[in-house]
């Protein structure tokens, strides 16, 4: 039988390349690695105070207690004590002064993980107490910030609101996510001689744990690998926080000449590390009958806890989504960046956007709720348009623009109009349960705004054999890159993606990778891999026009193999041949996105190269007693471009869309007044299980897709957008506690919406409805 | 630790024994407080198991237990996170590496779970892979909201769930087509009156390893000493032991007291496991009660249980999770006496009763009698719970309960409110009102409880049992809730209550009613 294709081309729903070890468990996570013998197992003991300085640490029971092979604090280490990035602000152990509860202070490695953990909880440390602050509103009084406010204008803000017929001004608040990976942090080092240490580091940023590494020993990138095959997810937790594991891993390795594993409890990989950046948000808007803003100022403060971390960037990206789909000719945007003796927030999917997002949609919902209008009609007349009113904030054109066909088509395919006028019925006559239905669009910039990462690297290495090793600078979490980026090659190549071996992040094989972030992964990972499949592939068709004398033009990749002539060569026989007739068979591919470059002070240019777009109307039961509610129905269009693969892509949306329903639900972060988080663990942290699914659930890819920008195949990111779907599911809420006074009062909702903020806003609505009602009597009277 | 494999055969004392992959493991001198995760991960090197949280709430270390239920065999998912491995004993144990098949082609659950891609970073998939084995080896295909409460306790932060619950329909589909090994065919209604053949040969050899006399095992700590570990199989030896050891941990199904172990680090050097002893057991309806053993899990009285009162059914549908419960017992809820405890506010409302026992001596205490302070309850040294007696109500009793969480699934209250009371003549008789989350321990609500004793069942009654609500609790604030949301909750479901037992005709719930059918009637 002759094959006519081949498996695994771009666009097929390739299963996940390690599905099958995954069912099996036979994939392997750091934690499964087999441990040479004398492994060590290290705890890292924390502080226990938010502020304070610390008079005295007393190691020595640590020391002494059974099993306990080393101890280091902050006079170990022999490099730089510090994980930060341009501002060195984020030691790997406290070093005199502690700023938040959790914060490293020593580490202890023993020869058990039990014992180690044990061994951490001896330490005796007295501290001298420094007046916390806990909160966004407090720091904003202290002016306590990890980095300078920024600002971004356009227009005159001021006066157009003041010139408008209608002005709104108010300030909400929405919390913070914890990333919840399954696989908590590990960092597992093994010392090579001279002074060289591999790591293997569940991260997002290999290439970044290889610096940190290296400063912390005191050594140079040349002297440090850092590998990682898969995470258990990552999700932004992996980005910048693994280093502080990893280099005390390598710390207690090189002073023991031991393997050292650094594996967190859940709960202590919770209390230490970053999270999504909760808010508070102060907001002016002019707009006019129509809703149609005239101006608009926002005021941003996020929680940025202790550090700079990646506070920058992150809270750019909410001011650069503070439009999210809508025209604003008058705005200006102004954003603080929070210091708090609590937790250095990092990033987490949507990194910053969300937030962002969330904040106009606010502002559109209330917008409606004032001119008691559809929110969904407020939101159309404010988009941007196609030709005019497309000039962002920040001053990039929108040249994609995909809401003017996702938003009507899910509009008619979702009823929308139809289950309106439903659901007013049905609060009409309920008491007790109450429904609501929103529909909210997402546009999102792709590229880091940070213009040097987008670059990627791949390398590929053909065997006589015929068969592949692919590596790029991308690392897999979940997300499916390592499948697609085969594919990619596959298609490139035209060969089976069984020959093709996707082999783990390896600072060793591709230098000076990016972090795999910003939804870039396959954007980036997947051209640089193109790019070396496409160089092999040129060379083997030279050789192959020599070696069977042909002209080149005649050479085809086929149906995995290669057609000279008339004849058709197995792809093994080439590649061999190949190898005998002394061809490189391994190359380098490079990319670098192009047209991006913008200016860090003024926040202007073309930070993005294009935007992904969808849209969700999601529906909502509450319970007006209780505060409880279930999704019932969500409807999703999205737009993928020409989706690599549509089953990984589904995933993405569908696993993107409960993750930010839990960040606006159920996933509630809860510090008591010492600044201890207490919700560390999923006995108390909830986020979505299976039955919190929505009953209804249509998921469908945008038709017309195709990307403008010729990016991989045409396709677009698809890692963090669908995540913002999910602010319809609060705006679903926020409509159906609106319900309780007729849609007469806008509710003081905040995130998350848990029953208990739900039933809050109730009682809130009620007392309002009441006074009010008391007002128009008096007035009567 | 000696480890050795062999077949079944007498064995001392103090060596456990079960099943894996088909051999009979048999071990000695394994510290007791080692859980069974642990155990696979680090001396079996079985990676397969993941831990996700070490306190039983994510699923990512499910692995399913076979054991003995008379001449039949019950596939149990548990979370081996928590578990202590000389509960093992007498067990078959599967984890995610035992389900490929000789010829290593995928179970039909594996199978199912790559086609609808239910599986993106990978790490929770062991685990849900786990939970649907013992669903596929359990029960016919079941609908989606059945497959949603097997999956309770499986999180995962990637895929959004939609195609896990595919593949666990896809699974049933798959089954056997003959070639390879792969063939291990899902649970059929046919199974229901008739082992088959595996399940015959598979009982064979559990029994095999039952014992009939104590299990008395002694392992090291971690700093030189011993630890000890009993696990008696009458209820006499039982009460021996306790009596001699007043100062060992009693041991049901460890949902409690695993956690004191994996994230408290605490030592637990006397455990007397009571999972042995067949007369714990006991699960029975007379005329006039449910006796449920202390060693009966929540899987097994949660039918029964709902079958009286479907309020019940509905709070057991919805603790902790299929694995947890399968473990968990009613007495460990009773006992631990956590003010958050889910039975404890219905089983106080239905007036239910301990028996407790000492020696050959036992006493029979009213459940809300138990509970002293904080933590604090009249358990006797020496003595242990026997029985939770249940009482059954009179046909015109109404009864609810209601659990309050952020999430609807696996999730501690915030607030836990039962009710019981008769109508004669639309007069509040009767009237036990319990909440758990308002104060130190499950407490009843007595100023409430005479507002409406003898009352009409009416607005103003209502309005005046709210308001002694308020006098009776003084609940705190903390992560689940806060002083004022537990005070409104626990007002309004007072105003539930009334609606529904008062003939309101609105919806009054989010989630399916179980007393829908009922109303007015035994609710
Ligand atoms: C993930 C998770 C979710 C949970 N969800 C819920 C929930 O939704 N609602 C809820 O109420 N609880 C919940 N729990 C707590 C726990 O599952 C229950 O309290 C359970 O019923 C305890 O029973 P057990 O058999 O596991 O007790 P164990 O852990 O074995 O014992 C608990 C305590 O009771 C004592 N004890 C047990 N049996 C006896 C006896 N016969 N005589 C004297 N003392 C005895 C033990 O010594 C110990 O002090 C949850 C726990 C986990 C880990
Ligand atoms: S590891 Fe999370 S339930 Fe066991
Ligand atoms: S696949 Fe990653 S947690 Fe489920």
């Amino acid at each position: 039988m002759t094959k006519t294709t081949i498996n695994g081309r771009v666009g097929t729903p390739q299963p996940h390349e390690s599905a099958h070890l995954h069912v099996s468990g036979e994939a392997q996570y750091i934690d499964d690695l087999p441990e040479p013998i004398g492994t060590l197992h290290a705890a890292i003991g924390m502080s226990e105070r938010a502020h304070a300085r610390i008079r005295s640490i007393d190691l020595d029971p640590v020391r002494s207690a059974p099993g306990v092979v080393d101890v280091i604090a902050a006079g170990d280490v022999p490099g730089a004590n510090d994980i930060g990035g341009p501002v060195k602000d984020d030691p790997i152990f406290a070093d005199g002064l502690v700023q938040y509860v959790g914060q490293s202070v020593f580490a202890v490695a023993a020869i058990s993980v039990e014992h180690a953990r044990r061994a951490a909880r001896l330490a005796v440390i007295e501290y001298q107490d420094l007046e916390p602050i806990l909160d966004i509103d407090t720091a904003l009084e202290k002016q306590s910030f990890v980095l300078p406010t920024m600002t971004m204008v356009r227009g005159d803000a001021k006066k157009a609101i003041q010139r408008s017929p209608h002005r709104l001004r108010d300030r909400f608040r929405f919390g913070g996510q914890e990333q919840f990976y399954l696989e908590g942090h590990i960092a597992f080092a093994l010392p090579k001689e001279d002074g060289d240490m591999l790591v293997h580091s569940s991260s997002q940023h290999p290439s970044e744990v290889q610096h940190v590494v290296a400063h912390a020993l005191g050594k140079t990138a040349k002297d440090v690998v850092v590998e990682c095959r898969r995470m258990g997810g990552g999700f932004g937790g992996k980005e910048t926080q693994p280093a502080l594991f990893a280099s005390i891993a390598a710390l207690l390795a090189s002073r023991t000449g031991r393997a050292v594993k650094v594996r967190p409890d859940r709960d202590t990989d919770m209390v230490m590390t970053g999270k999504r950046h909760g808010y508070r948000v102060d907001y002016d808007v002019g707009f006019d009958e129509d809703g149609q803003i005239k101006g608009i100022e926002f005021v941003f403060a996020s929680r940025c806890g202790m550090s700079a971390d990646l506070s920058g960037p992150v809270n750019d990206r909410t001011m650069f989504h503070a439009d999210n789909a809508y025209y604003f000719e008058n705005v200006a945007i102004t954003s603080h960046r929070c210091k708090t003796n609590t937790v250095s927030n990092t990033a987490f999917r949507g990194f910053g956007g969300p937030q962002g997002m969330m904040a106009i949609e606010w502002v559109m919902d209330e917008i409606a709720r004032f001119l008691k209008a559809d929110p969904l009609d407020i939101r159309t007349r404010n988009f941007y348009g196609i030709g005019d009113r497309d000039i962002t904030p920040y001053r990039m054109k929108v040249e994609d623009n995909r809401l003017m066909d996702i938003v009507p088509e899910l509009e008619k395919t979702s009823d929308y109009r139809n289950r309106r006028r439903e659901i007013d019925e049905f609060n009409a006559s309920s008491e007790l349960l109450k429904k609501g239905i929103a529909l909210t669009p997402v546009k999102f910039g792709i590229s880091f705004t940070a213009t040097h990462y987008n670059q990627a690297g791949a390398l590929i290495l053909i065997y006589s054999d015929g068969t592949l090793q692919l590596n790029h600078g991308g690392t897999e979490m979940g997300q499916g890159l390592f499948t697609k980026v085969a594919q990619v090659v596959a298609e490139e190549l035209q060969i089976d993606i069984g020959r093709i071996r996707c082999t783990p992040s390896d600072t060793a094989r591709v230098p000076n990778a990016s972090a795999t972030a910003a939804s870039s992964g396959s954007d980036l990972n997947g051209m640089a891999a193109q790019a070396a499949a496409r160089t092999l592939k040129e060379r083997l068709a030279k050789f192959a026009a020599a070696e069977y004398g042909v002209a080149p033009e005649q050479v085809e990749f086929r149906d995995d193999h290669v057609h000279v002539g008339d004849e058709k060569v197995p792809f093994a026989e080439l590649t061999n041949r190949a190898w005998l007739g002394r061809v490189s068979l391994s190359a380098t591919g490079f990319y670098k996105t192009p047209k991006i470059h913008y200016d860090r002070s003024t926040l202007t240019g073309r930070p993005f190269y294009y935007f992904a777009y969808g849209a969700a109307v999601s529906e909502v039961v509450i319970d007006v007693l209780t505060g409880e509610y279930k999704v019932a129905r969500v409807d999703i269009l999205h737009d993928v471009g020409e989706s690599l693969n549509p089953a990984i892509d589904m995933g993405q949306i569908e696993g993107g869309f409960i993750q930010g329903m839990g960040w606006l639900t159920t996933e509630e972060l809860w510090w008591n007044a010492k600044g201890e988080l207490q919700t560390h663990a999923p006995s108390t942290y909830k986020i979505p299980v299976a039955s919190d699914m929505p009953e209804v659930f249509n998921v469908q890819l945008l038709r017309s897709g195709r990307n403008n920008e010729p990016t991989i195949h045409r396709s677009k990111a698809v890692g963090e957008p669908p995540l913002m779907l999910a602010i319809s599911v609060f705006h679903a809420i926020k409509d159906a506690v609106a319900s309780v006074g007729r849609q007469r009062l806008s509710p003081r909702l905040s995130g998350p919406a848990t029953p208990e903020e739900v039933l809050m806003a109730i009682e809130d609505l009620n007392r309002r409805l009441a006074a009010e009602n008391g007002r128009t009597s008096q007035g009567v009277a | 630790m000696t480890a050795t494999k062999q077949s079944g055969s007498a064995a001392p004392s103090d060596e456990i024994r079960f099943i894996l992959d088909g051999e009979v493991i048999s071990l000695r001198g394994i510290d007791p407080n080692t859980t069974v995760l642990n155990y696979l991960r680090e001396t079996l090197r079985r990676t397969g198991t993941k831990e996700g949280c070490a306190e039983g709430d994510c699923g990512a270390c499910t692995v399913v237990v076979g054991e003995l239920d008379g001449d039949r065999v019950r596939f149990r998912a548990i979370n081996s996170c928590i578990q202590f491995v000389p509960t093992l004993d007498g067990k078959q144990l599967f984890t995610v590496e035992s389900l490929r098949a000789p010829d290593g082609s995928l179970h039909p659950v594996q199978e199912a779970m790559v086609e609808c891609h239910g599986s993106q970073c990978g790490f929770c998939t062991p685990g849900f892979v786990m939970s649907l084995f013992a669903m596929y080896k359990s029960e016919p295909e079941p609908d989606r909201a059945r497959i949603n409460d097997i999956l309770a306790g499986n999180l995962c932060r990637c895929t959004g769930y939609r195609p896990i619950l595919d593949a666990a329909e896809r699974m049933y589909r798959l089954a056997s087509n003959g070639n390879g090994g792969g063939a291990d065919r899902p649970y059929a209604a046919s199974d229901a009156a008739q082992p088959s053949a595996a399940e015959r040969a598979m009982t064979e050899r559990l029994r095999a390893i039952q014992r009939t006399g104590r299990l008395a095992l002694t392992g090291p700590d971690l700093s030189g000493g011993q630890r000890t570990y009993y696990a008696p199989t009458t209820v006499a030896d039982l009460a021996d032991l306790v009596e001699t050891h007043p100062d060992a941990h009693i041991l049901a199904g460890g949902t409690d007291i695993g956690l004191w172990v994996t994230k408290s680090h605490m030592d637990l050097d006397a455990i007397i496991y009571l999972g042995n002893v067949e007369e714990l057991k006991v699960l029975e309806v007379d005329d006039s009660h449910i006796e449920i053993g202390a060693a009966v899990t929540i899987t097994d009285a949660h039918e029964l249980i709902g079958e009286h009162f479907p309020d019940m059914g509905e709070m057991y549908r919805r603790f902790a999770s299929p694995p947890i419960r399968n473990a968990a017992t009613i007495g460990g809820n009773v006992a631990n006496g956590s003010p958050i405890g889910d039975s404890m506010p219905g089983l106080i409302a239905l007036g239910a009763s301990l028996v407790l026992r000492r020696g050959a001596k036992t006493r029979e205490l009213p459940l809300d009698e138990f509970y002293l302070a904080y933590q604090k309850t009249a358990l006797e040294a020496g003595e242990f719970l026997e029985r939770v007696r249940l009482p059954l109500a009179p046909a015109d009793r109404h009864f609810r309960t209601y659990k309050i969480t952020k999430r609807f699934d696996q999730d501690i209250s915030a607030v836990c409110g039962a009710y019981s009371f008769r109508l004669e003549e639309n007069r509040l008789r009767d009237v036990r009102i319990c909440y758990g989350g308002m104060a130190a321990i499950p407490q009843r609500a007595s100023q409430c409880e005479t507002a409406l004793e003898g009352k009409p069942w009416n607005d103003s009654t209502l309005a005046a049992g709210m308001e002694a609500l308020d006098r009776d609790y003084a609940p705190i604030e903390d992560m689940r809730a806060s002083v004022e949301y537990r005070r409104l909750v626990t007002r309004n479901l007072l105003r539930k209550l009334f609606l529904e037992t008062s003939g309101w005709p609105g919806e009054t719930r989010v989630l399916e009613h179980p007393n829908r059918q009922g109303q007015g009637a035994r609710t």
